[in-house]
């Protein structure tokens, strides 16, 4: 049958939409919607969570998040410039740290920190309790990862970036911070929320740790509820608590991004 | 920045630019062959020659962009070539304009023109933007200093790129192939701000293609081919009378 490419192509579009319309159907109707809001959307489950959910343990993912980000950040710019350095033992140093800990998975080191370090050390812990712990694996983790993003960010600059600085009067140093950081963070900047996305979910791992009603993260505090209810609706809840903290930042990286390609 | 290094005594009467005997290598590549080359106060010398006779690379060992293999080279009677010396004192007296301009885009104009006046010469805030405001109006876009230099043209990058080196009142300008990145048609206007930048005596040294700006602006010609000097003189002299048989053959391609 002889059929122009442009009728073919809208009669294979009106397949798929045809195609997905029937699923949808089908799903609707072969589903207990009642028994589906039970379980995923109990009010009943959903009240007396709030305020808690929100002010203890939303505040505490992000409390654990933004300091591990935060150390994880400046390690992994002092391991960028390490690995950048002249000096062959520092570019050693710094390769062996990020090949470590990136090859690590984060419970590791969270098990490593919380248990392993008490043990090989008696009587020594390391400071700031269940904050300190979180920083320290998140910002270890974290920073292997973000080293050889802002490494990659900093080659990125043009070498005519660094030359025009310098032949400016700048020395090396102040022409990295003031021409070739700024220009290299914001090449990363996507990147860098990448990680920082990632550490949020990561940030759940401090449930190792063991957690009080004042210490506890979403995570935990799900599954404490999810135990006491025996329903699903708390997972629903702290999903949508971690989406709140995760689409406004790939909003805010989209409106960057934006402006760096305005300015560019 | 470190007490090691020696404060460099300028000596006004010295010659500009002085080069003795300067090789320079990349590699197993000799790219500079010996070579001797001077540029008096005031003056503008032009150097010419096909891409790859090391022009670039001469004059990018002058500011020290590149580091000489063997030779001596002083600015302003400083030998820059000694190992002591704080080679960003010497950089901030010596203006550099790039072929690609290489102006910083994460900076407006103004901040492109400020942002070493107060981080190397610790100008306050505002009269770095004085000094930068004077100088945008000397390359002829005092209009242009609250936009980013993607949004520039690149003869008005270019003149910018200019203003930025004249914004630390160097005692002479570098320009490295400063046209040959532009359209055709926006050529004029950088070569219009070089050549009232020469009226006003800056000493210039210029690697170029445009035998035009040579005659009519420079000093001193300057040819070379294959890492070493073959000729030099007047450059009326030169572009009628070429000695050298390279020179003929390049200049009857160029011209």
């Amino acid at each position: 049958m002889a059929m122009s490419p442009r009728k073919r192509a809208r009669l294979w579009r009106l397949v798929q939409y045809g195609v997905l319309l029937v699923l949808v159907v089908l799903v609707v109707l072969l589903s207990d919607l009642r028994q589906l809001q039970l379980q995923f959307f109990d009010i009943g489950t959903i009240t007396p969570m709030f305020p808690d959910v929100i002010t203890i343990a939303l505040k505490n993912t992000v409390l654990y998040t933004a300091c591990g980000f935060t150390f994880g950040l400046a390690l992994g710019l002092v391991l960028a410039l390490m690995r950048l350095s002249s000096v062959g033992p520092y570019r050693w140093i710094a390769t062996g740290f990020i090949e470590f800990f990136r090859g690590l998975p984060a419970l590791v080191v969270f098990i490593a920190l919380s248990i392993g370090v008490p043990t090989a050390f008696p009587g020594r812990e390391i400071p700031g309790d269940e904050l300190g712990i979180a920083t320290l694996a998140l910002g270890l983790v974290g920073g292997a990862y973000m080293a050889e993003t802002i490494r990659a960010g900093i080659q990125a600059v043009p070498k005519g970036q660094m030359e025009a600085a310098r032949s400016l009067g700048m020395p090396q140093a102040r022409a990295m911070r003031s021409i070739v950081v700024p220009q290299a963070f914001r090449i990363i900047l996507p990147p860098l929320t990448n990680e920082l996305i990632l550490l949020t979910k990561d940030s759940s791992l401090v449930y190792l740790l063991g957690y009080t009603i004042a210490t506890v993260e979403l995570a935990s505090f799900g599954r404490e509820i999810l135990n006491q209810e025996k329903n699903m609706t708390s997972l629903v809840v702290i999903s949508l608590c971690y989406l709140l903290i995760t689409v406004p930042l790939s909003i805010v990286v989209r409106r960057l991004e934006a402006k760096a390609e305005r300015a560019r | 920045m470190t007490p090691a290094t020696t404060e460099p005594q300028i000596d006004p009467d010295a010659p500009a630019i002085d080069v003795n005997d300067l090789h320079k290598s990349f590699g197993d590549h000799e790219v500079l062959k010996g070579i001797d080359f001077h540029v008096d106060n005031g003056e503008v010398v032009c150097v010419v020659g096909p891409s790859g006779s090391g022009k670039s690379t001469l004059l990018r060992c002058v500011n020290l962009l590149e580091a000489p293999t063997s030779g001596t080279i002083f600015v302003e009677g400083v030998e820059i070539t000694d190992p002591d010396i704080d080679v960003d004192k010497i950089r901030s007296r010596i203006g550099m304009v790039f072929q690609s301009f290489n102006l910083f885009p994460h900076l407006t104009v103004l901040g492109n023109l400020t942002i070493a006046q107060q981080r190397v010469k610790k100008r306050s805030k505002s009269e770095a933007a004085q000094i930068a405001r004077k100088n945008l109006e000397k390359v002829g876009i005092p209009e242009k200093e609250a936009a980013y230099p993607a949004h520039l043209s690149g003869g008005q990058q270019q003149r910018v790129a200019i203003a930025r080196a004249l914004s630390m009142d160097p005692d002479m300008m570098l320009f490295d192939e400063p046209t040959s990145a532009l359209d055709p048609e926006l050529v004029g206007d950088v070569l219009a701000v070089m050549k009232n930048l020469a009226n006003e005596g800056m000493t210039m040294m210029v690697v170029t293609h445009e035998m035009g700006f040579a005659r009519e602006v420079g000093d001193k010609l300057v040819f070379m081919d294959d890492g070493l000097i073959l000729e030099e003189g007047v450059p009326s002299a030169v572009l009628a009378n070429p000695k050298h048989e390279r020179t003929q053959t390049f200049l009857s391609k160029v011209l």
